[in-house]
């Protein structure tokens, strides 16, 4: 096993490297922007067969995808919030027409005011779009990611993306295992989709206009392949722990034995609040953490086994939904849990928008809340803005 | 050049049961693109806008070659991804021969909305056709102004009212954009002049990069005018000077179609409702107007011609 230095964009080109997609189509955006930039290098190089499409905005690196994919190839792209942002009316239609393609994302937020630093707006911004969602806690976690993405996204006809955190984990050098190429090569195995636009023997029409009469067939059908990819996904991240020894379940439990509350959050904050527990814990306090990674499909017997058993969860959400009640994961959540006969008092934490730092203290305060929370049942407030100023 | 008995045997690339109107310019103008590409397997793309919605109703099409269509702005950079892919994949021995590609996108998918697209997959040099037919409206969404719209011209956002007669601002004139690009091949044609079409389709999937045909491509409805008049007004915009045929290759401009005696531009305005308002009593200065901005691009582009032969 080989041991790199890497940061988290540094590990998804690395990743992406290893895969040798038939085709990228990119443009640049901060802090995304290195993804392209050192695959670039892979192509100068010529340390990859790709096709590199260096076109002219974020809407046509996602057309020419479609295209591409369309056409049969493997593809693969890279974008960050105002990108995504503007890929948005593709991002339906290649999940529409089943193009696995793959998207190596750095959640940013999204303007105004414009901010290049961390939240989740972008990706959550998305989340109706078709694609499947990955959020990773570290660089690890992101080149890990990358194939089995792809590997899912190919198996199910949806598209996929792979986020980190602006800057926490784009930008910081971590310790970084990696694969061999020809096992990354092995494990996404070869691509040969049955329908695609360069079989000359079999003309077809591809996205044609689909009326009142097909449409929702369509989309339902659209949907069914959906509803495979978590188990798909269970399938695959067992076979890469396998190769790797590493194991990414979608939702993850941390110290939640015996555990009477739980802060439920994704991306690099779960890590930070790893350290948390393992504090509190000492001291005995009874608190878990879980760790959502996958927001896309939703993992819903998943998220009700995790979460079904505590009195209090505390859900820290890096984005907004303008609703006036809290982030999508805290609302998502709720919708969730809604079903089970015991279910925990559940608020919400918005927090760290614009890149704003969360603190060990932040953390701790939120751990302090919800424990108090679970032992009075009262709750004053529903949805906290974390460390904004003006907020009590 | 294929021989129209030679084109006649080839395999139609779009074939007939579509619902265009009768006398849609814009199919028979993609028909006869597809029969001179006919002679090499195409792969196309086309943007949301007439032509699409007529042709691809789930679970009819009437292509008999592969489509791609994505959105309204994009065909250029979605065929540029085909074109993209089609490269890899031959690298890799899954391909093998010869491809044409042709991106389609109406006026308002290449003159509004789909121009950046269009810009960046030239600059890029991918090896494909884009072919803009050019109705100069909206027709899918009924008949809306665009960039192509000429001066004068009635539509449903440049109404001919009370005080305002129909579009106010000339048209842009994309040819010329697309040949600042300095691709490997650009070219005016229309339907009506079909064996003029033929020839710079072929030249154009012969040049070795990027090209580009502007085709004017006469709508009954969108234009007013009964549909057996396709290909005379198709004509007569060639022969008042309001469409030049010409092409652009290696820098040198060539005018294909010089009429010996151009006629008034009315001729072409007068067969077309779109127009009906510009021949009121004390509208006269627009016909005028109209006349004097057609001269002067006539007048420019024979200099253009002189100046890089
Ligand atoms: C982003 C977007 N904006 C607007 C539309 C609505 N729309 C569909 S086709 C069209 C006009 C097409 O005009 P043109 O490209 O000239 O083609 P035509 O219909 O005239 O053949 C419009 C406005 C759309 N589909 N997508
Ligand atoms: S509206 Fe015009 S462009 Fe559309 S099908 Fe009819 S004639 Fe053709
Ligand atoms: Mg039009």
């Amino acid at each position: 096993m080989k041991i790199l230095a890497k940061t988290g964009n540094e590990a998804m080109a690395y990743a992406m490297k290893q895969i040798n997609p038939d085709v990228v189509a990119a443009y640049p955006i901060t802090p995304a922007t290195e993804v392209v930039q050192i695959f670039s290098n892979y192509v100068a190089d010529g340390e990859v067969d790709t096709e590199f499409v260096a076109v002219e905005s974020e809407h046509s690196a996602l057309s020419a995808c479609c295209g591409a994919s369309a056409a049969g190839a493997r593809v693969m792209t890279s974008t960050a919030s105002q990108g995504l942002a503007l890929m948005h009316e593709i991002l339906y239609i290649a999940a529409g027409n089943h193009l696995p393609i793959v998207i190596a994302l750095v959640n940013r937020s999204l303007s105004a005011p414009i901010n290049i630093h961390c939240d989740h707006s972008d990706t959550m911004g998305s989340r109706e779009a078709g694609w499947m969602q990955l959020y990773c806690a570290n660089s690890q976690e992101a080149y890990d990611s990358i194939p089995i993405a792809l590997k899912i996204a190919e198996a199910c006809g949806v598209p996929a993306i792979v986020s980190t955190d602006a800057f926490i984990i784009s930008h910081c050098m971590d310790r970084l295992e990696v694969l061999e190429d020809d096992e990354v090569q092995k494990f996404i195995g070869e691509y040969n989709p049955k329908y695609f636009a360069l079989d000359l023997e079999n003309p077809k029409t591809y996205g044609p206009l689909d009326l009142q009469d097909y449409f929702f067939e369509h989309k339902r059908s659209q949907i069914d392949a959906f509803s495979k990819v978590l188990s798909t996904y269970n399938k695959v991240a067992k076979e890469y722990e396998k190769l790797s020894g590493r194991y990414y379940p979608a939702v993850e439990e941390y110290k939640t034995d015996g555990a009477d509350v739980a802060i439920f959050t994704a991306g690099s904050t779960a890590d930070t609040a790893k350290e948390v527990v393992d504090e509190l814990r000492e001291q005995g306090r009874k608190v878990g953490l879980v760790r959502m990674r996958m927001w896309r499909p939703l993992p819903v017997e998943e998220i009700k086994a995790a979460l079904g058993k505590f009195k209090a969860v505390a859900v820290m959400d890096r984005s907004d939904t303008m609703a006036d009640f809290g982030g999508p994961v805290f609302l998502e959540t709720r919708g969730i849990l809604y079903d089970l006969d015991k279910k925990p008092i559940i608020t919400d934490y918005v927090y760290g928008l614009g890149g704003r730092n969360v603190e060990i203290a932040d953390i701790v305060r939120v751990y302090d809340e919800i424990s108090e929370i679970a032992k009075t049942g009262k709750v004053k407030k529903l949805v906290t803005y974390l460390g904004v100023r003006g907020e009590e | 050049m294929a021989t129209l008995k030679e084109l006649a045997k080839r395999t139609e690339g779009l074939v007939g049961g579509h619902r265009a109107c009768a006398g849609c310019g814009a199919s028979a103008a993609i028909r006869q693109i597809l029969l001179a590409a006919a002679d090499k397997p195409t792969v196309c793309g086309i943007c949301t806008g007439c032509m699409e919605v007529v042709t691809t109703i789930f679970p009819f099409t009437a292509w008999n070659v592969n489509l791609v269509h994505n959105a309204f702005e994009n065909s250029a950079a979605t065929t540029s991804g085909m074109e993209a892919a089609y490269k890899a994949l031959k690298r890799k021995g899954k391909i093998k021969g010869d491809i044409n590609f042709i991106a389609f996108g109406g006026d308002g998918g290449t003159y509004d909305i789909g121009l950046q697209s269009l810009s960046g997959a030239i600059e890029r040099g991918h090896k494909m056709l884009y072919v803009c037919y050019d109705n100069e409206a909206y027709m899918n969404t009924g008949y809306q102004r665009s960039s192509a719209t000429p001066y004068g011209a009635h539509t449903t956002t440049s109404p001919s009212g009370k005080k305002i007669p129909g579009k106010q601002q000339k048209r842009k004139d994309l040819t010329e954009i697309i040949i600042s690009h300095d691709p490997a091949y650009a070219a005016q044609a229309t339907p009506g002049y079909y064996m003029d079409l033929i020839k710079k389709v072929e030249k154009a999937l012969a040049a070795d990069g990027p090209s580009f045909i502007n085709v004017l491509s006469p709508c009954v409805p969108g234009w007013g005018y009964p549909s057996e008049q396709t290909m005379n007004i198709s004509k007569m915009a060639v022969e008042t000077l309001f469409w030049p045929l010409y092409e652009w290759q290696d820098g040198v401009y060539t005018i294909n179609v010089k009429p010996r005696e151009p006629k008034p531009v009315e001729e072409f305005l007068k067969l077309q409702a779109r127009f009906r308002h510009v021949f009121k009593p004390g509208n006269e200065h627009l016909v005028e107007a109209f006349q004097a901005h057609i001269s002067r691009q006539w007048e420019r582009l024979l200099r253009k011609e002189e100046a890089s032969k």
